[in-house]
């Protein structure tokens, strides 16, 4: 792969005695969006957190955009700000608004001013068409807007990585489609983007490559098709035919 | 004298009570003084624990788990008792109001401390990893994430615990502070009427009524809502 936006090596993690991560290759090109799919437990979301560094890899080396994540002498904070994070329970502030969610991080470590930090808040939250939900606090939305208000939260700061940890599965069904087309616009737009996720519609017409991850590995990979129609391994067929099923 | 007029000659006594209530009225001035800094001071050093607490660093929490337990666990009293007649061993002599105003504030900071951490660490751990993911700081997420979120939550038990060990100040007089009780207890006994008692009596209700109304306000004011 020609310089890859993200590439993380040899990635292992441990809590404790669980051996979670057992030696995880992933390189990511600009532009590709990479679907990772895999039993609950497998260690899909302990990937993706480290790659920002909200966990700390036992062993392995993760660079992103060409920085060093695991070298002690990166300004982490500033690094975070090129990897954006969306989590399974939207995590917004409830005690502010969604202008304020998604200007908290252009003021206190981007620092803009407030009339900048809000001009680029409210351009981010029309990207996810909340624009006229501004001064909503999160308990005054739904489970659908606060997922879009979480996401513009992150581009908001214009990241180069996009990482999605479920973000769908929270979600009553009906809502399930309004995050998904703002997840498309952002593909469309270029954004490179690592989704965990079981929305199988959506990895189909949407991934470059499906990531199949099970005991800390990743077993298999390739574009949707080859992997939901004819994946090689016994464990990806077994898990492929258990979410059709559902 | 019938037996309701000897009841009010004893206990409400006017002319006991004209001749001593510029006492009370200085017990007053000193209570009001003494629950000032108790407040202030304990409520400071109690939050102060927690962000210390705060920052994970094993030694350090298990100091402040000890004193914070010690001085939960200790009456008050006992604690006023050791600073005011334990410290002068060590050729320190406090005064009693000094010493009325360490203990309590000490007792204040142990509870403050646990009632602002529990409040902390009841905020979900996505809040800490939403707001480092975007860049923010430890410092920073503490102070615009997690403690505005975790002082509502801390209000109505911070607010009742206060006026608890507040009302403690009637300790004092133990070590010789002028505040309501000692000032109603001596113009008792100069007195051999107890008369100012039951205007010290009313003291601590008009000063401390008004605050259990508000605290009651402040607890359905602040209830949380998502
Ligand atoms: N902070 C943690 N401490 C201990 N064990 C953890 C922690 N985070 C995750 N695990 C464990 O690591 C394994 C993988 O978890 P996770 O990465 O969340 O899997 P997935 O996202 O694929 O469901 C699970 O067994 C989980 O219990
Ligand atoms: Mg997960």
């Amino acid at each position: 792969m020609v310089d890859p936006i993200v590439a993380a090596r040899g990635i292992h993690k441990h809590f404790g005695h669980l051996h979670v991560l057992k030696g995880v290759d992933l390189e990511v090109a600009e532009r590709e969006l990479v679907f990772v799919i895999g039993p609950s437990g497998s260690g899909k979301s302990t990937l993706l957190r480290c790659l920002n560094r909200l966990e700390e890899p036992s062993a392995g080396s993760v660079v992103v955009d060409g920085i060093d994540m695991l070298d002690p002498r990166t300004d982490i904070n500033h690094a975070r700000q090129r990897i954006g994070m969306v989590f399974q329970s939207f995590n917004l502030y409830p005690h502010m608004t969604a202008l304020g969610n998604v200007t908290l991080a252009l003021r206190k470590v981007v620092g803009k001013s407030r009339a900048e930090a809000d001009a680029l808040g409210m351009a981010a939250l029309e990207r996810v068409g909340l624009a006229d939900r501004a001064g909503h606090t999160p308990g005054q939305l739904s489970g659908g807007q606060q997922q879009r208000v979480a996401i513009a939260r992150a581009i908001a700061l214009e990241p180069r990585v996009m990482l999605f940890d479920e973000p769908t599965s929270a979600l009553d069904p009906e809502l399930v489609g309004s995050v998904l087309e703002v997840m498309r616009d952002l593909r469309q737009s270029g954004m490179t983007m690592i989704v965990v996720s079981h929305e199988m519609g959506f990895a189909r017409n949407a991934a470059d490559r499906v990531v199949f991850m099970d005991h800390g590995l990743i077993v298999e990979q390739g574009p949707p098709a080859a992997i939901f129609e004819s994946p090689t391994q016994e464990r990806t067929r077994a898990f492929i035919g258990q979410i059709q099923r559902h | 004298m019938s037996t309701w007029d000897r009841f009010v000659e004893t206990f409400f006594n006017a002319k006991v009570m004209l001749k001593y209530y510029p006492d009370i009225l200085s017990g007053v001035v000193v209570t009001i003084e003494l629950a000032v800094l108790i407040i202030v001071s304990g409520l400071l050093a109690g939050l102060a624990l927690a962000l210390l607490r705060a920052l994970g660093i094993r030694p350090l929490n298990w100091l402040i788990i000890f004193v914070v337990d010690l001085f939960r666990s200790l009456p008050p009293l006992v604690i006023i008792v050791l600073i005011y007649f334990g410290l002068p061993a060590a050729d320190i002599s406090p005064s009693g109001f000094v010493s009325t105003w360490l203990s309590l504030a000490f007792v204040l900071m142990a509870f403050s401390e646990e009632i602002f951490w529990a409040g902390i660490t009841s905020i979900p751990r996505g809040q800490w990893e939403a707001s480092r993911s975007t860049g923010l700081s430890f410092g920073q997420t503490l102070i615009n994430v997690i403690l505005p979120q975790a002082f509502r939550l801390t209000i109505p038990p911070l607010t009742n615990r206060t006026i608890a060990i507040t009302k403690g100040t009637a300790l004092g007089t133990v070590v010789a502070v002028s505040e309501i009780l000692g000032q109603a207890s001596s113009a008792m006994s100069n007195s051999y009427n107890p008369s100012p008692l039951m205007m010290g009596a009313a003291a601590y209700v008009v000063l401390f009524l008004p605050v259990v109304v508000a605290a009651r306000w402040i607890e359905t004011r602040f209830a949380w809502k998502r």
